[in-house]
């Protein structure tokens, strides 16, 4: 589905990304660990292509296609999905506007979709405009669930997000990745998905298959997500490193 | 005897205004009076349903249906009075002259927002003895269809110059929806509007002027709003079609305790065109309340918005908000906003911004897979609406029209 060679990104001139490697199977949900200022969220927003992110070498295929150069909104209508931790505000934009551009042409019920999470009185209101932490999540996920992709992109969704307010948000994107069908790990019939998170508490809703660690820019190790996730609890992102700087010396 | 005395007082003021008549105005650039004419030319219909197609089609451009439902309507083409009706109980609509005429009181509101003396342009008006709108909503009246006034220019080089005067008695309810255009060929010509409003205790009246002029008209409206004791007015305006130049400044004058008045304004200074746009309000009296409203975009011309606010009792409210976007390397923005308070415990605020479209909006419209055009013009539609509380869905068609003309210039 995804597959990234070699990759290095500068933001302003600040290389913030170095020989990142990493590849997303069909029907895989990837996590993607690391510290704080690792690179992640760079990471996703360079896979979606926004323009302070600039590739100063490397590739990214996307279905087979070299996407390195693609327009976002190429990116978006071959399949792919963003949500943002941070979205911008658009004053005077109503999420109705945005969201019945799609419908229209999907000829899906906009209401009925609003309803089923409880954002039906957002539809009115200006794109992310005073929204709450969960509110903007909502928002994202009703974004996405009429954008249908096939691969998501999935940045820190438990942040922000109060506990009563994460079976919601984690279950929404349980039902958007299995393709509303109950799904398991390895589950053709999945969307993929790469997923950063920090506590892990996503994986309480998702059956993962791998897991990546991103640290200072760069992939430190892969494995099985939720024992990865118990080393990271148990010892930090220090252990990862170390055995990677390891692995590097008797390279 | 007494006519001879009166005619004598006429004849004195008249020359005590013609001496305006090169009179520079305070703002806008210099108009040249001479270069443009009074027209002979003009139209007279029974009903709106018999004016010709072709300006029926440019009547929708300014929000205005020619199907003879409105509640009542008003066109003026050139300097003469082409139909006026009114379809509700209450609701008096003639011309001006027709008004006066029939009633000896309106010497009471006659020149009386607007001196005469102001400029070239009024006294120009007041000499050229301007016809125009009379429109009155008797006592308690509450007019549930809007009002369509039309001002259409149909002669090359013509010089129009209209008096209105729109009465909202007490109690009465009003709104008015005025286009301004010229006709199908015109190219050069000057507009200039002088426009009387009163809204009377408790009176409510809102006001939407949409202008769609060409590329060389000039346009210099002169308006004076007064509102008394628990009245409101909110006058919209909107220009996004191409005009020479604009300027235009209305003051509203706040006479009784809680009246309010609401200015949305909302336009696009188009290539080589100059909008100099304010809005003044007075806040005479103790809790009255404004607030001033302007999004402006330009895709190569020079705007200016100005907005002045003017606390002249305790406990007024008052704020001023001028945005405003660049979307091209040739336009420019100025932004004048101007507090002014004579009272004590008076909260007056304004905000001023001029920027750009931000990248991160387009941006995060596009991952959900709009192209950059689709996304600049939601978020400029955006931008724009946040003036006026619901765009009207034609004009939606014009800010899309601009931001592609806008898109293909860049």
């Amino acid at each position: 589905m995804l597959q990234i060679e070699d990759l290095y990104v500068e933001v302003a001139g600040r290389p913030l990304l170095k020989n990142v490697s990493l590849t997303v199977e069909k029907g895989e949900t990837t996590i993607l660990f690391g510290p704080n200022g690792a690179g992640k969220s760079a990471l996703l927003s360079t896979i979606m292509g926004f323009s302070n992110y600039k590739i100063t070498s490397g590739k990214i295929y996307f279905k087979g296609k070299d996407i390195t150069e693609a327009p976002i909104n190429e990116r978006a209508k071959m399949g792919i999905g963003i949500m943002s931790q941070r979205p911008p505000n658009i004053a005077g934009v109503k999420l109705r506007d945005l969201l019945e551009i799609e419908t229209h042409k999907n000829l899906l019920n906009l209401e009925e979709m609003a309803r089923s999470i409880d954002m039906e009185r957002f539809l009115e209101r200006d794109i992310n405009v005073g929204f709450s932490g969960g509110e903007i999540k909502r928002s994202e996920l009703l974004q996405l669930s009429v954008q249908r992709p096939d691969f998501y992109l999935l940045d820190e969704p438990e942040s922000g997000v109060d506990p009563v307010n994460m079976a919601q948000v984690g279950n929404m994107i349980r039902k958007l990745i299995c393709n509303k069908k109950a799904c398991t790990s390895h589950d053709p019939e999945r969307k993929a998905s790469l997923v950063i998170t920090h506590t892990g508490e996503i994986l309480d809703y998702l059956d993962a298959d791998k897991a990546y660690i991103l640290c200072n820019g760069t992939v430190m190790c892969s494995g099985n997500p939720n024992r990865l996730l118990k080393e990271i609890k148990t010892q930090g992102y220090d252990e990862c490193i170390r055995c990677k700087m390891n692995l590097t010396q008797i390279q | 005897m007494a006519e001879n005395k009166s005619n004598a007082k006429d004849k004195e003021t008249a020359e005590r205004i013609s001496k305006s008549l090169d009179k520079e105005a305070m703002y806008g650039g210099h108009v040249d009076l001479k270069l443009y004419h009074i027209p002979d030319e003009s139209i007279e219909v029974k009903k709106m349903t018999d004016l010709d197609s072709i300006i029926k089609s440019s009547l929708t451009n300014v929000g205005i249906s020619a199907d003879g439902n409105a509640g009542g309507n008003f066109l003026m083409y050139n300097n003469k009075v082409s139909h006026r009706s009114s379809a509700q109980e209450g609701l008096e609509i003639m011309s001006v002259k027709e008004a006066r005429e029939k009633y000896d009181w309106l010497e009471d509101y006659w020149w009386k927002l607007v001196s005469p003396e102001a400029d070239k342009y009024t006294a120009r008006s007041y000499m050229e003895d301007s016809d125009g709108y009379f429109i009155r909503v008797l006592p308690g009246t509450k007019i549930t269809s809007p009002v369509q006034s039309c001002l259409m220019i149909g002669s090359e080089e013509a010089l129009q110059t209209v008096h209105n005067i729109i009465i909202v008695e007490e109690g009465a309810e009003l709104e008015v929806v005025t286009g301004c255009l010229t006709h199908d060929g015109v190219q050069r010509a000057l507009h200039i509007g002088v426009s009387e409003m009163y809204v009377k205790k408790n009176g409510k009246l809102t006001f939407s002027m949409i202008h769609d002029w060409d590329e060389s008209v000039e346009v210099r409206p002169r308006t004076g709003i007064r509102i008394e004791e628990g009245g409101l007015m909110t006058n919209n305006y909107v220009c996004l079609k191409p005009a020479k130049s604009i300027q235009t400044n209305p003051s509203a004058y706040l006479e009784g305790e809680g009246a309010t008045a609401y200015f949305n304004t909302i336009a696009v200074a188009h290539p080589d065109s100059v909008l100099d746009m304010g809005s003044r309000v007075f806040l005479n009296a103790s809790h009255t309340k404004t607030e001033i409203i302007s999004r402006t975009i330009t895709i190569g011309g020079e705007v200016i918005s100005r907005g002045d606010i003017i606390g002249n009792a305790p406990e007024v409210y008052g704020h001023l908000e001028c945005n405003g976007l660049v979307l091209n390397e040739n336009g420019s923005q100025k932004a004048i906003p101007a507090l002014e308070a004579h009272a004590m415990d008076v909260e007056m605020t304004h905000e001023a911004a001029i920027g750009r479209i931000a990248r991160d909006q387009v941006e995060y419209l596009m991952t959900r897979g709009l192209d950059e055009n689709e996304a600049t013009s939601l978020i400029v539609r955006g931008f724009l609406s946040a003036g006026i509380e619901g765009i009207p869905e034609i004009l939606k068609e014009d800010i899309d029209d601009i931001i592609k003309k806008t898109a293909d210039a860049s």
